[in-house]
């Protein structure tokens, strides 16, 4: 029951964000600041947790493929292929649950307990096309970037591993990443990031728009927004999975 | 005018207050007083439909506010102006630009224009020359006289004051009530004031509304209110004057 009332709060904010798409005037300052916040600013942690999962993997693969008739080159199309189809999206997405979900929740929580949000309305001013509307935009334009930025450095940090730790010369593992790179892959991983970028900024919107009960309550709905981000991200990813494999 | 009627409250068990009714005429000045917890802050945010109420309705011009659209409900609420319990400024803009926020998103002025109209607002509350501060480097007396200048850039039919004077020193208080007195005779702007403060209420209002018992326990003028032989009514206004007093 509560559950259900909370879906229909919850869809009923992204009604009204997406009803005043079209008041531009109303929240275009607030995008641009918001795409510097979740993609610009997310460019160095996204770039670290590609590179370095991308190492892992070429080590760890190196590691269980050690049989004789298997050509090394396959070390980088598994690699690569895992990245692009699963890894840059969904670890950089985890990863952002926690930066982007959290600084979100926190900034709307704190303005709805301090009465912000009802100062805004009370101007008769629209803060859900003011505060959450550019935040789910911004979502959804940077997180595909972003799994861009971590595929591509994922497959460097792979290369680099491979090399460093003597499992396959770099020209080895780029023949293996080509020889199974499929368009397809890239396009799944996209969507997958949009839906991922879609699921953090709205709950964590959600979470922190509602939020009740002072500084404490900021809190709370603060960790909710992170873990429940998470959460979804991992179903969705499986939900997708299922439906497009 | 704001006509309040058989207004009924509550947060899921717990009733905050129930058939509440009295109007407010263009131009006066209501004082809304209680115990603490009472529901006026819960009351004033109904005027203008920040809160929806179980039952009931406020009139506003012939319309009652809970039945307008969203778009008819944003423009009734500009016509209001709020002065929020906690001030409520924004906290990513500075001072200059938390009053300039109305102006630029609801009026055609130009940045010049603004800017004057700002720096004049910023005069009106003693505040001249703060404009670039942020509100975390103001205190607490200051974000309010900035929240009222805020309220009122737009020139609002209707001014809300949620407990203007608490927590402020009795000097500051004493401005911020001149303000109200002010602004409510010289822009005729009807205020409802939310109060604790029982020498406010006399100073400025015309007419009181006293929440008790999850009701509108009394109503009436202020003239009512010092020859009133009601027990309860006695009993708020004499420990209020003893808090003064002590
Ligand atoms: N958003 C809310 N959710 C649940 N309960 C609420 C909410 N807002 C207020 N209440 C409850 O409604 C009652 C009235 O609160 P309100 O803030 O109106 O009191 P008040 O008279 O303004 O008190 P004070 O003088 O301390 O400001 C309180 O019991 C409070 O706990
Ligand atoms: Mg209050």
């Amino acid at each position: 029951m509560e559950a259900l009332e909370k879906l229909g709060k919850y869809s009923l904010l992204l009604y009204r964000s997406l009803r005043s798409l079209y008041e531009v005037n109303t929240y275009k300052k607030n995008l641009v600041s918001e795409l510097l916040k979740i993609g610009y600013e997310s460019v160095p942690i996204v770039l670290l947790t590609g590179v370095f999962t991308g190492a892992v993997m070429t080590i760890q693969t190196a590691y269980q493929l050690d049989i004789a008739f298997i050509p090394i080159s396959v070390i980088g199309a598994i690699t690569s292929e895992s990245l692009l189809i699963e890894l840059a999206a969904v670890i950089t997405s985890l990863v952002l649950a926690g930066k982007v979900g959290a600084r979100i929740a926190t900034e709307l929580g704190t303005m709805r307990v301090s009465e912000q949000i009802d100062a805004l309305e009370s101007m008769g001013f629209n803060s859900v096309s003011y505060l959450v509307l550019p935040r789910v935009l911004a979502g959804l334009i940077m997180f595909p970037l972003l799994y861009i930025f971590a595929s591509v450095s994922g497959i460097i940090g792979g290369v680099v591993a491979g090399y460093l730790s003597g499992a396959l010369p770099p020209a080895e593992f780029m023949s293996g990443a080509r020889e199974f790179f499929f368009p397809w892959d890239v396009t799944f991983g996209i969507l997958k990031a949009f839906v991922f970028g879609y699921v953090i900024t709205s709950v964590s919107c959600f979470k922190g728009y509602y939020a009740t009960g002072g500084a404490e309550g900021v809190g709370q709905s603060t960790t909710q927004a992170t873990v429940l981000s998470c959460i979804y991200v991992l179903l969705a990813d499986f939900v997708l999975a299922a439906v497009f494999l | 005018m704001i006509e309040i009627r058989n207004l009924t409250k509550s947060f899921g068990s717990n009733l905050v207050w129930e058939d509440v009714a009295f109007d407010i005429e263009d131009g006066e000045t209501v004082a809304i007083i209680g115990r603490s917890g009472c529901g006026k802050s819960v009351l004033v945010k109904h005027l203008n439909a920040l809160m929806y109420p179980d039952s009931g309705e406020v009139v506003i011009d012939g319309k009652n506010v809970f039945d307008l659209e969203y778009v008819e409900l944003r423009k009734m609420r500009q016509r209001f102006g709020v002065l929020f319990q906690g001030s409520a400024l924004f906290d990513s803009l500075n001072t200059f630009e938390n009053i300039a926020f109305p102006l630029r998103y609801f009026s055609e002025l130009d940045e010049a224009q603004i800017k004057q109209k700002v720096e004049e607002a910023l005069e009106m509350v003693n505040l001249a020359g703060t404009g670039d501060r942020s509100p975390a480097e103001l205190s607490g007396g200051m974000r309010r006289r900035v929240a009222l200048a805020r309220a009122t850039i737009l020139q609002p039919d209707f001014l809300i004051y949620d407990e203007p004077t608490s927590g402020l020193d009795p000097q500051t208080s004493d401005e911020i009530n001149q303000l109200i007195i002010s602004m409510a005779e010289n822009l005729n702007i009807t205020s409802i004031v939310v109060t604790h403060d029982i020498h406010s209420v006399l100073k400025i209002a015309d007419r009181v509304a006293y929440l008790e018992e999850q009701k509108l326990y009394w109503h009436g003028t202020v003239e009512e209110l010092r020859k009133s032989d009601n027990k309860k009514l006695i009993d708020f206004i004499t420990a209020s004057e003893y808090q003064i007093r002590s």
